[in-house]
This record gives C-alpha cells, structure tokens and sequence, in this order.
C-alpha cells in the first residue's frame, strides 16, 4: 500500500494538477469578489456564496485526495454501477426535483442540492471508455449503435427535465469517438448542415427578387436554387474536366448534396417553425444578429458583453468590478462567472484563464497519447472534450459568438454538483495515468 | 494505431477555438471602446448638488425672498411595471396621453437614467400623490425649491428666476440647458452670489438605481457653495404701504436714507404679484402681464424717463450762486413775455423764487450762466456757457446711469454742446435756442432715481451715496461699499435751498402744503413733467426732517397734473409712516389709497392671472 501511495505521488502528472489547482483557486477568488458582500467578508461564511464554494473546494480536495488512493481497476469496475446511479438520479429528477429558472435538473439531498446530471457527464465518460476499450476497432453498425445509446440515455433523461444546455454538453462524446475511428465525414456533416441551418435562418426572414422571372421567393428556397445551380456547375465541371474513372463517385457525391441540403433545408425550417418554442427561436435569432432585443433575451449577452468589454487591459482591479458587482449581468456568478474575470482583470485575465483552459486540454491529450492503456487514453479524451466544449460554450455565450446556453465554466461557476463533477474527472485521470508504468496492458 | 493522426485535428481544433477566443476578447476589450461607454453609461451617475440659493431680506430681518420645496416626479423607464395610465394621470392631473408621450420620450432618453416625469409638483398637492407613488414602481419624487414672496412686494426690484437661455448657456460655461437664472432686478445683479456654486458627484448605481457608492473614491466629484443672503436697505413696511399708496395709479416712488444711499423703498406702479411668475404659471404669467395694456412689466422707478420741471431749477440756483452769476439776494420781475408763469408776488430773493417757482426768474438765472461774455460771438459763448453748467449739473448725478445695484436703470440726459452741436450743427445754437432747460423742460431728462438722489443730496447739502439696495452679503456684518461723491457746489449754498424747500411745504403759499407732516419739519418741491400726449406727470421731491434728514425721496404720479395734488400727499403719508410709526391723517390716508386715476383708461381690465398654488 505504501508503495503504491508513494509511486502515485512520485507519478502524478505535475503539470495537469498544476493547472487544476490554479484554475481552481482561481475560480475560488473570483466566486468570493463576484458574491462579495462587505458584511460577510468571511470566506467560510456560508450565508455567501463564497462560504458555500470553499465548502465543496475542501470536499473535492479530500475527494480528489481519496480518488488517489483507489485502484485503477476499482474505477474501471466501478463505471457500470456509477452510470446505473447516474441513470436512476436522472431519472428521479423529474419526479422529484422543483423547477428552477424553466430547468428542472437537481435533486434536494438533506442540506445539499445536488445536480445529477454533472455527475452522469462522468459515469458516461466512464462507462463509454470502457466499452470503447474493450472492442478492437470502432467499426459496425452495431459498437456506433451500442455508443450511440450509452451517450444518448442520460441525454434524453436530462431532457425530461429541459436541461437543453447541459444534455448539449454530451455531444462533447462526438470526439471521443471521432479520435477512436468515427468517420470524419459524419463531422463534416455535422459541420456543413450547421452551416446550412444557419444560412436558412438568415435567409428566412428576406425575400429575393429572381431575375428573367419576375418573381420573389423567400430566402430558403433562394438558398435551394443556389445550391442546385452550384452543383449543376459542379456537374458541367466534372463532365468536362474530370477523368472518367472517377466521375461516377463525384456525381454520387453532388446529387447527395442536392438532394440532402434541399431536405435539410426545408425539415429545418418545419421544425424551426413548429417544434421549437418562441423563446428559443428568439434565443437563436439574438445570438445570430437577426434579432436586436437588448431588453429581452438579448440582455444577458449584451449586459456580459459590456461587463467584459468595460474590463479594459488590465480590468478595474480585484473586488472592483462594479458593473458585474452591481448585478447588472444576470447569472453572474454561474452562467456569466466569466465577466468577472473580464471586468476585474481585464484582456490580461481572460486571456490567462482561456490559456490555462486550453493548456489543461491539451495537456489531457497528450496524457491520453502517451498511455499504452487503451482506457486511459480514450478517458483522457472524455475528460479533455468535455472540458473542451464547457470552454467552448460558457465563454463563447460570455463574448457572445455563442447562444445563451446555461452551462457553467469548469472550475469557476458556482455550485458544487459542477465543482465536483469536474473534480472527479480530472482527478480520476492523474490517478490513471499515474499508473501507466505500472501498467502492462 | 489509424487514427493516431486525428490526435492533431483535436488539438489543431482547441488552439484554433483559444485563438478566436483571444482575438474576439482583444476585440471588445482593447479595441472596442463602445462596451466601456456603455457601462459607463449604465452604471455610472453625475449628481448635480444644487445649492440653494441665497435668501433676501429687508433692513429689519423681513424676509423678502425665501425658498420653498417643490417635488419632480422623476422616471426612469427600465424600472417601470404595468400600471394604470388612466389611474397615475388623474393623480397626477395630467392626461393619459401625456402619460404615455412622457413615457415613450424618457424611454428615447435612456432606459437607466430618470427623466422629468412632472415638473414642480407643490407641496400641498405633494402631499396627495406621494401616498400612492409607490404603487407605480419606476415613479419616484425628487425636491427642489423654488422661489417664493412672503410680502409679495417689490416685484421689479426682486426680479425673479427663469430658465437659462441658449444664448447664456453659449457665452458663460457655468449655465447648462435647464439651469435657472436671475433675470432683472436683484436676481440678476446679485446672480453670482445668490446662486453659490453648485457641487457634483459622481456615483456608481447598481441595476435597481440605488447609488452603491463614489466614483472612484469620489476623485472627480466638486463641492458646491451655498449661495449667499442678501441683507438689504429696503424697508418692507414702507416698501407694502408704498406700493398700497400707488394702487390704480401709475408712477412711481424712490425712497433713499440720504446718510447711507441706501434705499428705502422703490415702488413702481402698475406693478404685479411676484408669485406670479414663479413656476409652472411662469410662461402664462408672463404672457398675460406683456400683452397688458398698462405695461406692468416697465420699471418706472428705474426706466421713465421725464422731464425735471420745477424741481431743476433748485439746481439751476446752486449751480448760478456757486458760478457767482447771481447772489443769494438777487431778484428778477415775473417777466411773462420770456417765459409763462402764474400770478405770484415778486420773486426778490434766491429763496422766493424757489417758493413761488417763478419761472421767468430762473430764466434769467440760466441766462446769466450760459451768456457770460466771455466771447463776443453770442453762439461761441453758449458753448462755453453750457459746458461750464454741464460740469455742475453732472456732478448731481444727472445725464448719468445711476450706480444702483439693479440691471436697468436708464440715466436720463443732460444736453451738452454734443448733443445740441448734432441737432443744430456747430454753432447753430445759442441761449435762445435752449433757454427751455431753464425750468426743467426740453431736452433734460432725469429718471426717478436720480430725482430721489437728488432729494438726498439735498438734504446732505452736497454730497450723496450712490443709491443701493444690498448692504451686506451672506452675513448682515459684511458691508458693502458704496461710493460717496460731492457736488461741485459748496456745502452752503444748499442751506438756501433747503430753506426755500421748507417754505413750499410750509409756508403760506407754498406749492405743497399737503406735504406736512405735524411734528416734523419737511422740505419739499413740486415739479411738472410736461406730456405732449395728455396730462402732466406730477412729481414731488422732499426730505425730512429738515435738520438731519433720515429720508430723501421722490414721488411720480403720472397724469395727475399738479404735484401737490397726489404726489405730495403720498411722500407726506410715507414719510410720516417711516419717521413716526403713525398715521396722523386717516382721511387724507383714505382719499390717497382709495384714488384710482387710471379707471378711465382704454382697454383697462383688473389684473387677473392664474396664481401658484400654496
Ligand atoms: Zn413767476
């Protein structure tokens, strides 16, 4: 036991728990100036915010401390069962849990709120590294069936409970699984119908005047006549400057093209029309610019986007973020932590903590790279997507080149469920990868 | 491994996003100075500390000008719920649509900041709306005073406060667009001192508008300066029953203590109630009182200008004694082929003319001053003539503006060799041209100040004070200085004068018997403004008592004739009242309060205004 204690501390990967211990104090200093309240200066008073964050820091601490000392198997044997948990959780919540703020997503535990969601984002890390490890290759129907589901479960049960933006956050899976094999083309499929829907929703609201015709026709089916006349030029190029031997795939490919977008285009706005409610389409057209409502929806991204932007360089300083203090941004200290960071520390300080966000992510992939253990690496992966698309949306909605979509900044948002969550992932990866010279596999 | 490749893509794909991150955050944060403004704009608040503005009080601690409370009902549209229009109009006593165009203009200003939802709410109707104004969150009160009369007197001399003009906020930086001013009066010629400075502070407000503290540790802010009182010579008692004497006439009345030049009251008439023109009613106010056809907005006391009539020929006689043209015994015959007289014995001394008011006697007199032969062309002799007498008459004060603290004052004129040079050509005139000034008519001027300066130079044998209102500011201790100057007559050719003064209100014959006062010695002399557009003006100049005088004043009626007639009988009244404390002669008092001279005027109709509510 000993030994094995002393050749984990010896095998801890420095820089990783570096960069957690940072961000994490960092996030600490920020949730007690975001909170700050002259009357409870205490950092332990529990009235605050602040009291109750370095609460849960001390317990993921001691929680981080005790993932150390259990065995890389326990952990691997303990994926199945955790995920079972997280399922039954999730499920629970609907049932049990109170609606906040339109999102019904955490369960009262005696003193403790807790959000079972957080913690599925780990379960399912768990359980797909290992049924992902376990195949040879990432190839059939069935494993992009079984992985489909495994990710997908927990998804539509944090859906029952509206989480939309949480629920988002599983997608972070798709590049595990692109790194294990997953077709690259299902990304650029991704990539280009994200374009596409974009594109019709900022035709949607125009309508074009069709020379020779003498017609006008709405920006949707401008966009399909487009696309049909590309790809009609893409033909005649073809027919005539492309070897005959492989023409044949390329038609393949432009009527694929055709025939999808103009589908995808028209299903798009069925559904953006009918399925999705006022509220969100709003949310969508703010974030796109189609929508100017800085009283509304807008507000929240308009409001952090002044906070941060009124940080300057070098920001007002610590504990002197009025605009943030003030309560001008909503959600400031979750949703909006980042404007904190903006106003109090200025281009300096976001800069920094975008740094040491990627920093931490890359650094996960090369811990996942650098193992002979296929679990290890394809969990290091979870961890670094996950970590990924948090910074992705939650700074992005921040800066507004994302829609308000209310997940939190690993590490820097108030609430434990988060903070532990993350904890959990990260420590549960140095415990990993600390074993991988023992490790022969 | 076949995929190890795609390791690169991933990591290819977090530097990009950090990239774009950084960038973007460069973008609004160094680059984009619109997001600071914008904070700024929100969260940050000037407050302007108005001080308030300096009182005025009378030579007995009265107060003439004092300040009273108003309430703004500020808005500021972020804050504002769903209410009921109909409902907060008709607390308000507005109109819906007024409701809703104030609304729709403050929301065009700013979300965050209040505008001026009702401006100047009294305190009684206050009292009313502030209990419901909380059910209309968005709505708050903000106070601020405004001017208000106790006495409700001395209107012109007050002069009152009105909101700054765009030309004012161009030339003098202090004035911003809104500010209030002093306009006429001593509103305006003590604006400076009765406005103080006003301080500034800057605050940062959280989301709900409640200030949460200084701006940078209040770095920026200024402190203000109170404005400071006025303690004035103006005796408020004299300055009511004066304005009360001149009821339904038109004139005006210029009381001085000739010891101090300080002024006693200043009456002019038609005049108006000073609460007229504070507040909302202002503009109404203003309107009304400028189309009226007595021009009450005139400031007789300070502005009309009338001819001296008799009262001049008092300075015709010093100024001849003192050139040495006459002797105190010289006299003259009633000659009226010069000039017309009435039927009087002859004048055979200095002190009888004055008493009878002889005009061909003070004919000869002027004659003698402007014909010296000194020259023996008769036009060049003139000249020097005039210019010699134009020195004496100056040295009274006259054909000069008044030194008296109040913006307006007109200076009169007294006709030198410019001035009949331009309307006859040099040498175009002579003795006979001008011979009119003799006895105070033609081209000479004075206005009702310098009359009761005159009165007081006068009684102080020679010498006066310029005329003045305030004595001290901001504290009654902090006297002001006012200039003491001394004719170019010696002291005691004035004696004559003053003897001859007493003869007009005392003596048998005299002009203005109904100057007397029991117990008191008063010196006086009756003058005529003649008036080529109807009947004489009367005016009456006195000085009381006759050894050491505590009063000079000056007393107009316009169309009235004969200056013994109204004029006399309100200086007597006026002065009784400030000398003894009493009133001897209720039914003289009567018959002067009760006259109105100007009920036969055309288009004549009793003042009547909307009026401030208190
Ligand atoms: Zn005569």
């Amino acid at each position: 036991m000993t030994a094995v204690r002393d050749s984990i501390r010896a095998n801890m990967d420095r820089p990783l728990t570096a960069l957690y211990l940072l961000l994490l104090f960092a996030g600490w200093a920020n949730i007690y100036s975001a909170a700050y309240n002259p009357d409870h200066p205490n950092l332990f008073d529990t009235a605050m915010e602040y009291g109750n964050q370095s609460v849960w820091i001390v317990v993921c601490l001691v929680l981080g401390a005790a993932v150390m000392m259990v065995h890389g198997d326990f952990i691997k044997n303990m994926a199945v069962p955790a995920y079972s948990v997280s399922l039954l959780l999730l499920a629970l919540v609907p049932v049990l849990g109170k609606e906040v703020g339109g999102n019904t997503n955490w369960l009262q535990l005696g003193p403790v709120r807790i959000q079972p969601s957080e913690f599925a984002k780990f379960a399912t890390a768990l359980v797909l590294t290992r049924y992902l490890s376990g195949l040879q290759a990432f190839r059939g129907m069935r494993t992009r069936a079984i992985a489909t589901a495994i990710i997908l479960a927990p998804v539509g049960l944090i859906l029952l409970g509206k989480d939309v933006g949480t629920a988002l956050t599983f997608g972070a899976f798709i590049l595990v699984l692109y790194r294990e094999g997953l077709s690259g083309n299902i990304l650029l499929l991704a990539i280009g119908v994200a374009i596409l829907a974009v594109l019709s929703l900022i035709l949607r609201e125009s309508m074009f005047h069709i020379p020779f015709w003498g017609r006008e026709v709405s920006g949707q089916y401008f966009l399909i006549g487009i696309i049909t006349l590309t790809c009609l030029f893409a033909f005649w190029f073809i027919s005539r400057f492309v070897l005959k031997g492989q023409r044949k795939r390329l038609y393949g490919f432009i009527l694929f093209t055709l025939i999808g977008s103009a589908v995808f285009i028209s299903a798009f706005d069925f559904v953006f029309e009918n399925v999705l409610s006022e509220r969100h389409r709003t949310r969508i057209g703010v974030t796109l610019g189609l929508v100017y409502d800085p009283q509304g929806l807008g507000y929240n991204a308009e409001q952090s986007k002044t906070a941060i932007g009124s940080g300057g360089l070098i920001g007002k300083g610590y504990l002197k973020g009025t605009f943030t203090k003030y309560k001008y941004v909503p959600e400031q200290q979750t949703d909006f932590i980042f404007c904190t960071v903006g106003e109090e520390w200025g281009f300096a300080g976001t800069t920094l903590v975008v740094l040491l966000f990627g920093a931490l992510i890359l650094r996960c992939i090369q811990i996942g790279e650098r193992q002979r253990s296929r679990f290890t690496r394809i969990y290091a992966y979870c961890v670094a997507s996950i970590f990924f698309l948090h910074l992705m949306i939650n700074v992005g909605m921040a800066i507004g080149l994302a829609p308000v979509i209310g997940i939190p900044l690993p590490l820097f948002s108030y609430g434990g469920s988060s903070l532990v969550g993350f904890t959990l992932l990260l420590a549960t990866l140095v415990r990993l990868d600390a074993e991988r010279l023992s490790q022969l596999r | 491994m076949r995929f190890d490749d795609r390791r690169f893509v991933l990591m290819a794909t977090v530097i990009a996003v950090c990239a774009v991150f950084i960038v973007r955050l460069f973008w609004l944060q160094v680059v984009d100075d619109r997001w600071k403004a914008r904070a700024a704009d929100i969260s940050e608040r000037k407050i302007t500390v108005f001080p308030s503005r300096g009182l005025i009080y009378d030579r007995h601690g009265e107060l003439l000008v004092a300040n009273t409370p108003v309430y703004d009902i500020m808005v500021v549209p972020r804050e504002v719920k769903e209410f009921d229009t109909l409902a907060l109009a008709q607390l308000l006593g507005v109109t819906p649509k007024d409701v809703h165009d104030r609304l729709t203009k403050a929301r065009a200003y700013s979300g965050y900041k209040p505008s001026e939802f009702e401006k100047q709410v009294t305190a009684d109707q206050f009292a009313g709306i502030s209990l419901h104004l909380h059910k209309y969150p968005g709505f708050y009160a903000q106070s601020r005073t405004l001017r208000t009369y106790p006495e409700r007197i001395g209107a012109h001399m007050l002069g009152y406060l009105s909101e700054v003009s765009q030309r004012k906020v161009e030339q003098d930086p202090y004035y911003r667009a809104g500010d209030v001013i002093g306009v006429g009066g001593l509103e305006q010629y003590y604006e400076p001192a009765l406005r103080g400075r006003r301080g500034v502070k800057y605050v940062v407000v959280d989301v709900h508008n409640n200030v949460q503290g200084k701006f940078m540790g209040g770095q920026y802010d200024t402190l203000g300066v109170e404005g400071k009182n006025l303690y004035t010579s103006i005796d408020a008692r004299m300055q009511a029953y004066g304005e009360r004497l001149m009821a339904h006439k038109k004139g005006s009345i210029v009381a001085l203590d000739p010891r101090t030049g300080g002024i006693l009251a200043l009456v002019t008439s038609p005049s108006y109630d000073p609460e007229l023109l504070v507040g909302r009613v202002r503009n109404h106010n203003y309107g009304v009182l400028q189309r009226d056809s007595l021009n009450p907005l005139f400031d007789r006391a300070l502005q009309a200008q009338y001819p001296p009539g008799s009262i001049f020929k008092l300075v015709q006689a010093l100024t001849a004694l003192q050139e040495g043209v006459i002797t105190p015994q010289t006299g003259f015959p009633c000659n009226k082929a010069l000039v017309g007289c009435h039927n009087h014995p002859m004048a055979t001394d200095v002190e009888h003319a004055i008493q009878y008011s002889c005009n061909p006697y003070f004919y000869q007199v002027f004659k003698r001053e402007i014909e010296q032969n000194k020259d023996p062309d008769r036009f060049k002799d003139a000249v020097l003539g005039l210019n010699e007498w134009e020195g004496y008459v100056r040295s009274f004060g006259l054909g000069e503006r008044p030194r008296v603290d109040l913006p307006a004052a007109k200076g009169g004129r007294v006709p030198n060799t410019a001035f009949y040079d331009k309307r006859y050509g040099k040498g175009g005139w002579a003795f006979s041209t001008i011979y009119s000034v003799s006895i105070g008519q033609g081209e000479v001027e004075v206005v009702p100040m310098q009359m009761a300066n005159l009165a007081a130079i006068f009684a102080n044998r020679g010498w006066y004070i310029d005329p003045h209102i305030v004595t001290a500011i901001g504290h009654p201790d902090s006297l002001t200085r006012w200039e003491r100057h001394k004719t170019k007559v010696d002291d005691h050719w004035f004696d004559l004068i003053a003897e001859g003064m007493r003869r007009v209100t005392e003596e048998a014959g005299g002009t203005a018997r109904a100057a007397r006062i029991p117990g008191v010695t008063v010196c006086g002399k009756t003058g005529t403004a003649q008036n080529p557009h109807g009947k004489d003006h009367a005016v009456f100049v006195c000085f009381a008592p006759m050894e050491n005088p505590r009063i000079a004043m000056a007393v107009y009626v316009e169309n009235s004739g004969f200056g013994g007639t109204w004029a006399a009988p309100i200086a007597s009244l006026l002065m009784e009242q400030y000398l003894t404390d009493t009133i001897t002669r209720p039914d003289l008092e009567k018959r002067m309060l009760e006259a109105d001279l100007i009920a036969d005027e055309k288009n004549y109709k009793p003042f009547v205004s909307k009026r401030r509510k208190r």
